[in-house]
């Protein structure tokens, strides 16, 4: 059955009709033809379709379209005006944070939710003193971005790309 | 997937009249499990009844001194409450060692108690299992149980909860806040999950229709708690056993004695684990890791592992005694050398 759905996606409206089924991830790619959300296990396991929803990271591939009704959905392309790059994607590309780079879109906009995470003060697991100040340590990347998987591995070149754009967005 | 039917609830008692009325109808809050099975086929509605938009984000004080949480606070941002933060840091921890950042701004905490066993039988809609279709027969059993119960498990389901936070919660003597078709109920945490006997299709004692619209936190207790979880991932990997523990140590004798310890596992059972032979060994006693070992080992003197998860009965006794050994500060034991595979 039809619904209608409105969303922003990277500063641009769309109004749509969907089928109940379809995920986020679906009406971003197959409906809207925004590519930059990447499909990998479709099952919240990898992190790849990690877009920003209102400013917070989600998996969209576990998410309904309907449910984010009139959201603002960012993906890695709307991370930065056109034609230029964000902090995070300068310094993934300066430190080589990606081999074949399917996970990479995934991979900033966790980075950019996981870096807005932080600096709100709020802990991780790694977190010693749960209500103190968070320093961005490599461990507490490791941690805040274990739910995205690179395949290819370029785990070591992800934690130097998103501390270096942490220290730089100080 | 299945075809579906969608409504979004605007008030908590619209959509508990809607999924009363309906019997295949389910609610969706974040969806991070349910979304999974309707994709798997594990979950087959036929009207999904979407719950994002209810006012239950609240965290409120209570006027005992306890903590109201809404069930549709995100699990990342009750983490991030500063006042969890302080006064249930053993929550706190549970909660961040679930999932992955992304998971846990959509997860709630009413989802997160009703989210659905891990074992991939369960989740394999090619294999028998009495959980999903009751009287189809348990593929673990005999097959992979790396991830299964050793204590309250029964001959027709083995399989385990998967949440972190619930076992903060069993702790904590949480109470849930349940509205069904005839008003509102409280059930305690530790009696909201059942034990698999011969009915495994049913993960807890809430009925059809019914909606968990809060938790409530009794006031904070005297002690040190934490939350310590063993995994096979350093992160983004459900327990292979996880401790909730708080214990109040009384100091002011010529020998310390405790006060009152709770404990609570993850990993080991079909709902987390109230330990409440170990409790038993612990109140009153001295701090030792004497007196921890015991306890454990009074817990799982009851243990039946599976071929596949024999190392649960040694990790558990290590983490309860070192979890204790970190809470009072007294020297660990160090565990008896064996010849079996702990996997530690």
């Amino acid at each position: 059955m039809g619904h209608s759905l409105h969303l922003t996606v990277d500063g641009q409206e769309h109004t749509l009709v969907v089928d109940s089924r379809t995920t986020l991830l679906d009406a971003l790619r197959d409906r809207l033809g925004v590519m930059s959300a990447k499909k990998g296990c479709d099952h919240g396991q990898c992190g790849a379709c990690t877009v920003l929803v209102d400013g917070r990271r989600l998996n969209s591939c576990l998410a309904l379209a309907l449910t984010h009704d009139g959201a603002e959905v960012t993906t890695a392309d709307g991370l930065a005006p056109e034609g230029e790059f964000s902090t995070l994607q300068r310094a993934f590309l300066a430190h080589d944070a990606f081999q074949c780079g399917y996970c990479t879109p995934g991979q900033v906009c966790s980075a950019a939710g996981m870096l807005a995470e932080a600096a709100d003060g709020a802990p991780s697991v790694v977190t010693d003193d749960l209500e103190g100040p968070v320093e961005l340590s490599e461990e507490e990347i490791r941690e805040r971005m274990s739910g995205n998987l690179c395949r290819c591995g370029a785990y070591v070149n992800i934690v130097t790309a998103v501390s270096r754009a942490a220290e730089e967005s100080r | 997937m299945n075809p579906f039917d969608y409504e979004r609830a605007a008030d908590a008692a619209g959509a508990v009249s809607t999924v009363t009325d309906r019997p295949d109808a389910v609610f969706l809050a974040g969806g991070t499990n349910l979304v999974d099975h309707l994709k798997l086929g594990v979950a087959e509605p036929d009207l999904v009844v979407d719950i994002n938009r209810l006012e239950l984000t609240e965290v409120e004080a209570l006027d005992d001194g306890g903590l109201r949480i809404g069930a549709m606070v995100r699990n990342s941002d009750a983490a991030a409450d500063p006042r969890i933060r302080r006064d249930y840091p053993l929550l706190a921890r549970a909660l961040l060692s679930g999932a992955s950042g992304q998971l846990r701004n959509a997860a709630t905490m009413g989802g997160n108690l009703l989210q659905r066993t891990r074992c991939v039988y369960f989740q394999d809609t090619s294999t028998p299992c009495n959980k999903r279709e009751p009287g189809a027969g348990c593929s673990a059993i005999g097959g992979y149980t790396r991830y299964h119960a050793i204590l309250g498990a029964s001959a027709d389901c083995v399989a385990t909860h998967p949440s972190d936070m619930a076992v903060a919660l069993t702790a904590l003597d949480a109470t849930v806040v349940v509205l069904g078709a005839t008003g509102e109920r409280r059930i305690s945490v530790t009696e909201l999950h059942r034990l698999p006997g011969d009915r495994p299709e049913q993960d807890t004692v809430l009925e059809h229709g019914e909606l968990i619209t809060a938790l409530e936190l009794p006031p904070p207790r005297p002690g040190a708690s934490t939350y310590r979880k063993i995994r096979d991932r350093a992160s983004y990997a459900f327990a292979l056993v996880s401790v909730a523990a708080r214990v109040d140590v009384d100091t002011a004798g010529h020998a310390p004695v405790i006060r009152e310890a709770a404990i609570a596992l993850g990993g080991v059972a079909h709902k987390p684990w109230r330990a409440r032979a170990a409790e038993a060994v612990l109140r009153g006693a001295e701090p030792t890791a004497e007196t921890f070992l015991a306890a454990a080992d009074a817990e799982l003197e009851a243990a039946e592992p599976l071929d596949g998860n024999r190392f649960k009965v040694p990790m558990t006794r290590g983490a309860i005694s070192s979890v204790l050994a970190e809470l009072t500060g007294v020297p660990e034991a160090l565990p008896e050398s064996t010849t079996e595979d702990t996997h530690e």
